[in-house]
């Protein structure tokens, strides 16, 4: 296993307010992280924090080696950590196509290479070779402001692998996303992750997401990191159970497996 | 052949229509074409710039820097057109450049008024400096074209012909420049500039590269017009309304397609030149209510209207 | 020292002519995010009517001191004419237009105004110094200054404080600071945001007309007089921060007195003084001195 990702002592504070203290997490490549917490538990401070948006007040951010801390998001994006949002940040009035097509060549092109088209039949196949891996083809002429809302999250998170990033960091991918939809929406986001090998993390507030995805948890509890384990040792977690699942999960589980024991007893 | 569209033949087209025409039409119509190419050109950085999302309310900054510079160096002996017209679009463009780093910082109705609050500064200086004739402006004479220095009506037909090559080939250029990468990223900071950012691009550097191109033209067209018209003053190279002609015009053409800009320069000199002819006392209130119509019933500008037909003929 | 005075004074007088035309375009943008070029015809239009009334009190022989109800009238009639007849003929079909479309229908609507002007009173000069020799003139520090102009100063005080209190102490007042900071919410709390913007065009348009009305008496109103206006009125409103009246106040007075120090003492860059201060706040504060709080909408 190596490190790609070495966040040490992260800090940040806005006035009096102490939005992220004492941050250390290892990033180890391929793996599979959701970050857990309550609103407000400084869950996306991280992720914008490591990703450039927003600069730490101090600390230490290391990414293959390299110190990133201070760095804008174009160069860390082109370094090799992308990230998606809560709120699809798409071209709203362009069609999805022509998203993805901007997507591949901004990635692509830099320099005087900016000065070709951009549009070509290379580039326009490798957009529709990523719309079916997105198993978004169906929408490629579509308009994205006009898009479904699980749609338009693909299309968010599609753009945000175009550039085949080391590490993706997914800002509650399933938020907005109707129950009966997360699964099948999930299952088309990481088996195509999984296939460039993309070490994930994601936001994620939904604990049978965060239970079928993911090999290692961090939970955030004002600011904080409060936890920092394997999935199932998380979620037991007495400082998990009550700082971020809260009891409404764990009694429906408890019913859930009552239920399933009795079953098996009669 | 892929840079052969339908836009670069008909521009093409036009181009070589106007050439021959050049020799044949009359002096006012050719007085008017050589103003359309000039606010043209002006316009055509506008067009750029606002498919990026930013609207200025001040590039008679820089046509104004254009036309000022070509004319200062005929006081010092400089004829040539090629060179003054050169010296007017570096000059603007070397400005442009410089405001640039503070200017792409800014978006939306504050974008606008600082591009006016600095044409305002250059205005200021214009009036109060006697050496360049404050208000009344000095007279420009008329140029030479590599050493051949043409006399009476071939001085407007030689200019002609200069100008309308060279806002052919920017004219050509900035169309097929649209169709690159960088010309396409103008959609992507529009629409949104966090995504640009998010996909290793610099929102602010494509926005500056913009500007800078949109002042290099706006100079181009303020030496042509000094040396159109041989005279500058501060009223018509560099005040406000000069620069909210020029967003009229982009208003009235659209920002579909590059060829509408010139359409909708020849159709602003019209209704201008006809307004002020026929109804010298009421030619604002004709230009503005024209300006409104359009708001309100052609928002995509005249090339708009170049859409329908197609659309009903296919 | 005397200089000193004469600058002060004169920078007070002319900042608060600046405020007074200013004012009327900040509340509108605050309340509209309307950039409203016509406000330099609302302000050409007060004077002329202004100047009109005035002159055709006079004829009379009612009480001299009457003629400052012209001035008045002459803002309200323009100002609620004006404001009506633009706001529900014109910018209603626009408000989901692009902000910049807006500014030139405003722009174009500015034009069309200037020559309804010529047509109604031409091209000739009106003059309506009546009410500024009425009050004659006073002496400060040795020198002698027009009473009327100081008048201004108290006008702008009033005007400024009228609206402040307005705005922050009345229910009107705190449905227009919610509609400023959040038009959707409070759309969907209620508030008739139609009738909101009607009122506060309405008076802002007045505003505009009272400023070009009281200044008449001391000018000769003349054709062109709004083009100067609203470029003005834009540079001040933008420097105190886009919609706040402080802040319109604060721009006025340092656009007001740096001119009056620029004339007295480097009158070459009197012309510029003004932009190149825009310029420089614009540069290190994007949004103005006092920008109001805007709403997170992510």
């Amino acid at each position: 296993m190596t490190a790609v990702l070495e966040v040490r002592d992260l800090q940040k504070s806005f006035g009096a307010v102490v939005a992220a203290k004492d941050i250390n997490v290892t990033v180890n490549e391929h793996e599979i992280i959701g970050i857990i917490g309550a609103n407000g538990a400084g869950k996306t401070t991280f992720v914008n924090m490591v990703t450039g948006y927003l600069k730490p007040t101090s600390g230490q951010i290391e990414f293959a080696g390299r110190n990133i801390m201070g760095l804008p998001p174009r160069d860390i994006t082109v370094l090799g950590i992308s990230r998606s949002f809560q709120v699809p940040q798409v071209f709203a009035s362009e069609s999805v196509f022509d998203n993805l097509l901007m997507a591949y060549a901004i990635t692509e092109e830099t320099g005087m290479g900016l000065l070709a088209p951009l549009y070509n039949d290379e580039r326009a196949a490798r957009v529709d070779s990523h719309l079916e891996r997105y198993k978004i083809a169906d929408y490629r002429n579509a308009v994205s402001s006009t898009l479904p809302q699980g749609i338009r999250k693909l299309l968010d998170i599609a753009m945000a692998a175009v550039s085949k990033p080391t590490i993706l960091m997914l800002d509650e991918p399933t938020s907005g996303i109707s129950a009966e939809e997360k699964f099948g929406l999930m299952d088309i986001i990481m088996e195509a992750l999984a296939e460039d090998k993309t070490t994930v993390l994601f936001i994620e507030h939904d604990m049978e997401i965060v239970e079928r995805y993911v090999s290692r948890v961090l939970a955030f509890y004002q600011g904080q990191i409060i936890c920092d384990a394997p999935t199932a040792e998380a979620l037991v977690d007495p400082g998990v159970r009550e700082f971020v699942i809260g009891e409404e999960y764990h009694r429906t589980r408890t019913e859930a497996a009552a239920r399933q024991g009795g079953a098996d007893n009669a | 052949m892929r840079y052969l569209d339908k836009t670069v033949v008909g521009l093409s087209i036009a181009f070589l229509v106007l050439l021959f025409a050049d020799f044949f039409m009359a002096e006012w119509v050719r007085f008017m074409g050589l103003q359309s190419l000039a606010r043209g050109a002006v316009a055509l950085g506008l067009l750029v710039l606002w498919r990026t999302g930013l609207v200025s309310f001040g590039h008679a900054l820089y046509f104004g820097i254009g036309a000022y510079a070509a004319a200062m160096l005929t006081l010092v002996g400089y004829h040539d057109a090629f060179f003054l017209v050169f010296a007017g679009t570096l000059a603007s463009g070397i400005l442009a450049y410089l405001l640039g780093f503070l200017l792409r910082r800014y978006r939306g109705i504050f974008f606008a008024l600082l591009n006016m609050a600095f044409s305002m500064i250059l205005y200021g200086v214009i009036v109060k400096t006697e050496e360049l004739g404050s208000t009344d402006g000095f007279s420009v004479l008329a140029p030479t074209f590599l050493g051949y220095a043409p006399e009476g009506e071939a001085v407007q037909t030689t200019l002609f012909l200069f100008t309308l090559f060279f806002t052919y080939i920017v004219t050509v250029g900035v169309h097929l420049y649209l169709k690159t990468t960088l010309g396409g990223m103008s959609m992507a900071v529009r629409e949104n500039e966090i995504r640009v950012e998010y996909l290793g691009y610099s929102a602010e550097k494509v926005i500056h590269v913009k500007y800078v191109f949109s002042g290099l033209v706006a100079g181009f067209g303020g030496a042509i017009m000094a040396l159109a018209i041989g005279q500058v003053d501060p009223d018509s190279m560099a005040n406000w309304n000069v620069s909210g002609e020029f967003v009229f015009i982009t208003i009235l053409s659209g920002i579909g397609n590059v060829a509408a800009t010139f359409i909708g320069a020849f159709v602003f000199e019209l209704i201008r030149t006809y307004a002020f002819e026929y109804a010298p006392l009421f030619w604002q209130l004709i230009l503005g209510g024209s300006l409104l119509a359009i708001i309100m019933f052609l928002p995509n500008g005249i090339w708009s209207l170049v859409d329908r037909l197609r659309k009903s003929e296919g | 020292m005397q200089e000193l005075i004469v600058i002060l004074v004169d920078g007070l007088v002319f900042s608060s002519y600046l405020f007074m035309v200013a004012v009327g375009l900040t509340v509108i943008f605050g309340v509209m995010k309307i950039l409203n070029v016509t406000h330099g015809s609302f302000y050409a239009f007060g004077a002329y009517m202004s100047a009109t009334l005035i002159g055709a009190y006079y004829e009379t022989d009612w009480p001299e001191f009457g003629g400052f109800l012209a001035i008045f009238a002459a803002a309200l009639i323009v100002g609620v004419f004006f404001g009506i007849v633009l706001e529900r003929g014109l910018l209603r079909f626009l408000y989901h237009r692009d902000e910049h479309i807006i500014v030139l229908a405003t722009f174009a609507m500015f034009l069309v105004l200037e020559d309804v002007l010529l047509m109604i009173w031409g091209t000739d000069p009106y003059f309506a110094y009546q009410p500024m020799s009425l009050l004659g003139s006073v002496d400060i520090a040795e020198m002698t200054f027009a009473t009327y102009n100081l008048t201004l100063i108290a006008l702008a005080v009033v005007v400024g404080l009228g609206l402040w209190l307005g705005l922050t102490k009345t229910k009107w007042g705190k449905l227009l600071l919610a509609v400023i900071f959040d038009r959707e919410v409070s759309q969907a709390m209620g508030i008739n945001v139609t009738m909101v913007f009607l009122v506060t065009f309405i008076i802002g348009a007045i505003m505009g007309a009272l400023g070009g009305a009281y200044i008449a008496p001391t000018i000769s109103v003349s054709p062109g007089i709004g083009v100067e206006v609203i470029v003005l009125a834009f540079a001040v409103v933008v420097i105190g921060g886009m919609g706040s009246i402080p802040g319109a106040m604060i721009g006025a007075l340092l656009v007001g007195i740096s001119r009056a120090a620029a004339v007295h003492k480097f009158p070459e860059i009197e012309l510029f003084v003004i932009y190149a201060i825009m310029a420089l706040v614009l540069a290190i504060r994007p949004e103005g001195l006092f920008a109001p709080a805007q709403a997170r909408k992510i």
